[in-house]
């Protein structure tokens, strides 16, 4: 006996009224496009729930990769019998005896087949003594059970079903639009980019590289965080902005103590631009209330100015500990401390401002002229699609 | 040439050769380096070590490319004896294993470590009772290897992992020098601490392996240095050799897929010829490792037949070829209480996927006849 199915239960798209068929549709295509490179099996949508049919593939690997993609809340394994007694005996004791590290179990009935002869509450005390009497070592807890073996008969068949397995929640990826994500190589930007992607918000991210001042390998981490978030979704485009002009021509006009709150300006303004000329209608960032200079409330207003955009801040409340924590569970932490420098740690001067005026900014910027510059950094900005599959053919051939 | 020695060494693939010739040509940059032909080789460097991670289902950081068996047993045992003597200085292992494990433990016991060697079956098996009954306060580390280099014995490692699990104190070494590639043995889960690997036995190259040392495990490194892998093996990393080890592993895992049958069904006529030859008996238990034949031909030399075999062109070899100059018995047949007349005329077939049914049948009629021609003079 083998499993033939996996049964998909959805998260909170179970909750949306009219709009539940766009988000379980595009749920369905999440799941597709992740089992893509599966053959055989059948990813089929219900209404309340969805079937990935194996048709003899190995249900693990495939709970596995399901396990990130947002809008599952759960899943489980499932066999599928006759409404017959004696195949429900044998598919349950099979499903027990196959799951791991179970010692207590309940069966719990559900009999949508008026049809099948024994009762419900019934049916799951002749199931549990068969378990019992065929099996060591086990036993029934009906309050705390380490799994729950459900058995639902219906119309066309009787499914059984083995440990709920918990899934990433969410919305799935795509429902809720696009953002573009500032993502620098830091902890904290890809944290944003994961938290924003589980409300179902489709990514883009954009990152300044200065070279010389930041290296290769610098960028190269970038495009690693990136490529560790498509786990949660799909392929992400990255518009590497070319900043290495505009950069050392804001330390070199704007005083020291404003250079900063100057340079994220610069940055909202190409970000901006780029989201618009992309269609993309919010920004991203990784900011969290208070933890640097750029970060108090008085820079964040300073800096926000330049944009009508929305600024999506997910990070915004959260402590410093909280959000290495998840960017050591989504596995972007190791990238993150990679030591290289980035753009925002070139050019940092000793004492940033960290409470900015907004008028003295506006003063020292249109002193100044930045739009030749702003013009040309805009029309080289490099575009790069990162797969979930490194794709680095002459290495691949290498190893 | 018919190659049955390969618990010996492995003939290297193809491919693999390929890899470490290209990469010595095009990266030999140091992944040290931060120019661009530095960043590039510590790119192919990262992409490897992904890679094997994906292979073993183990994470990239727990990864440490090594020089080969020998060295990944001395980092494993050395390194966890050295790092927490303060908290033990007790060793449990196993008395068939590798010199490389044996030797390094008689050595710390030179530094005052207290060692069990646990005894094995007729089988060579370890009771993984034993093992939990020899586990005291002191112990830091029970190391046992999976198959055994002799006899082909799979060792219950997966039960001594669940008894080392429960003693979260103690660490658990597996050498996986002759199991990996042949018979499988997850690391999620498995209460392994650390598996040493090498290259030249799956048909990468000599210099190459890895050891799998599991996040959080602490080691003292054996080479102090400029910190590479991990701060575990100082010292500028051999990417070539690194990139055609995980190209090996590839390629190897890919063959346990496809060739595992092949194996069983080589190792299946093998037996029943041997079993079928009066003058020959078969050390090895039944059922375990799919490629390892150990057999006695007692009253005959077993130098004799080696050269006899490899002048008809069958290469086999006594014992095993890490201990083949010692004149004295196998120390691992004499474990399992075998007599002298067994275990000083040991002699041990070991297959690969790239052997064919012809050279098996070839081979036990070379054997035949060998045994026939000396019989009137040794027999």
């Amino acid at each position: 006996m083998h499993y033939e199915y996996i049964l998909i239960r959805y998260g909170e798209i179970a909750l949306k009224g009219k709009n539940r068929k766009f988000f379980t549709q595009k749920l369905q295509e999440n799941v597709q496009s992740e089992l893509k490179d599966i053959p055989d099996i059948k990813v089929k949508r219900q209404r309340d729930r969805m079937y990935i049919l194996l048709n003899g593939q190995d249900p693990e690997p495939i709970i596995n990769r399901c396990k990130t993609i947002f809008g599952i809340h759960s899943l489980s394994k499932a066999i599928k019998v006759d409404n017959e007694e004696e195949q429900i005996k044998k598919a349950a004791l099979f499903a027990l005896q196959e799951a791991q590290g179970v010692n207590t179990f309940k069966v719990t009935t559900k009999r949508t087949d008026k049809n099948f002869p024994v009762r419900s509450q019934q049916f799951n005390q002749v199931l549990g003594g068969y378990l019992l009497k065929n099996t060591e070592g086990y036993t029934v807890d009906v309050h705390q059970p380490d799994m729950e073996l459900r058995v639902e008969i219906r119309q066309d068949g009787t499914y059984i079903t083995s440990q709920k397995i918990l899934a990433a929640g969410g919305l799935p990826v795509g429902s809720s639009g696009k953002t573009l994500l500032l993502l620098s190589g830091g902890i904290d930007s890809p944290v944003a980019g994961y938290l924003t992607m589980k409300r179902g918000v489709q990514v883009e991210a954009v990152h300044f590289h200065s070279p010389p001042f930041t290296s290769e390998r610098a960028k190269q981490k970038v495009f690693d965080l990136a490529r560790q978030l498509t786990k949660y979704g799909h392929s992400i485009r990255i518009h590497v902005v070319p900043f290495t002009k505009l950069q050392q021509k804001v330390h070199q006009v704007i005083p020291h103590g404003y250079s900063m709150t100057v340079m994220r300006r610069m940055m909202m303004r190409i970000s901006e631009q780029i989201a618009s000329r992309e269609g993309i209608l919010s920004l991203t960032t990784g900011e969290s209330l208070g933890q640097v200079a750029s970060q108090t409330m008085e820079s964040m207003h300073a800096i926000n100015e330049v944009t009508n955009y929305p600024v999506l801040r997910p990070l915004i409340t959260m402590d410093k500990e909280d959000i290495i924590d998840i960017s050591q569970q989504i596995d972007t932490y190791d990238i993150s401390i990679r030591p290289y420098e980035d753009c925002c740690t070139v050019f940092v001067p000793d004492a940033p401002k960290t409470m900015p005026r907004k008028e003295k900014v506006n003063q020292f910027e249109q002193a100044e002229d930045f739009s030749d510059l702003l013009t040309e950094t805009l029309e080289n900005i490099e575009v790069v699609t990162i797969d979930s599959q490194a794709k680095e053919e002459e290495f691949d051939a290498l190893l | 040439m018919i190659y049955l020695d390969n618990s010996a060494t492995t003939k290297p693939y193809q491919e693999v050769i390929d890899s470490f010739t290209q990469v010595s040509e095009k990266y030999y940059g140091n992944p040290s380096s931060i120019h661009r032909t530095g960043a590039a080789a510590e790119r192919l460097l990262w992409r490897a070590r992904q890679q094997a991670a994906e292979l073993l289902d183990v994470k990239e950081e727990e990864i440490v490319f090594t020089s080969g068996g020998t060295e990944g047993n001395n980092t494993a045992i050395k390194g966890i004896a050295l790092a927490h003597q303060k908290r033990g200085r007790h060793i449990i292992t196993s008395c068939i294993e590798h010199p490389s494990v044996l030797e390094a433990c008689r050595g710390l016991e030179g530094l005052g470590f207290s060692v069990t060697y646990l005894p094995v079956n007729h089988q060579g098996l370890v009771d993984p009772a034993a093992v939990e009954a020899a586990i005291t306060e002191e112990t830091i580390l029970i190391s046992i290897m999976h198959v055994n280099n002799e006899l082909g014995t799979i060792q219950p490692v997966e039960e001594i992992g669940k008894i080392a699990k429960q003693y979260p104190k103690l660490h658990f070494h597996v050498d996986h020098v002759q199991g990996f590639g042949k018979v499988p043995m997850p690391l999620t889960n498995s209460g392994i601490d650390l598996c040493t690997i090498s290259g030249h036995k799956i048909h990468g190259l000599k210099g190459t392996g890895l050891l799998y040392a599991k996040k959080g495990t602490h080691l003292f490194p054996l080479m102090h240095g400029g910190g590479q892998e991990q701060s575990i093996r100082s010292g500028t990393e051999n990417l070539a050799g690194t990139v055609s080890l995980v190209k090996a592993l590839r390629l190897i895992l890919e063959e346990q897929q496809k060739g595992k049958q092949h194996l069983l069904d080589m190792k299946e006529r093998l037996w029943s010829c041997l079993d079928k030859t009066k003058q020959v008996s078969i050390n090895s238990p039944a059922g375990h490792a799919p490629h390892i034949i150990n057999i006695s031909v007692p009253g005959f030399k077993p130098e004799v037949l080696i050269h006899a075999l490899s002048e008809k062109g069958y290469y086999i070899s006594t014992k095993s070829a890490c201990s083949s100059k010692n004149e004295d018995v196998s120390a691992v047949l004499a474990a399992c209480g075998m007599p002298e007349s067994k275990s000083s005329s040991a002699l041990r077939i070991s297959l690969s996927y790239h052997n064919q049914q012809r050279e098996i049948e070839g081979f036990c009629k070379a054997l035949g006849e060998t045994l026939h021609q000396f019989s009137e003079v040794m027999g």
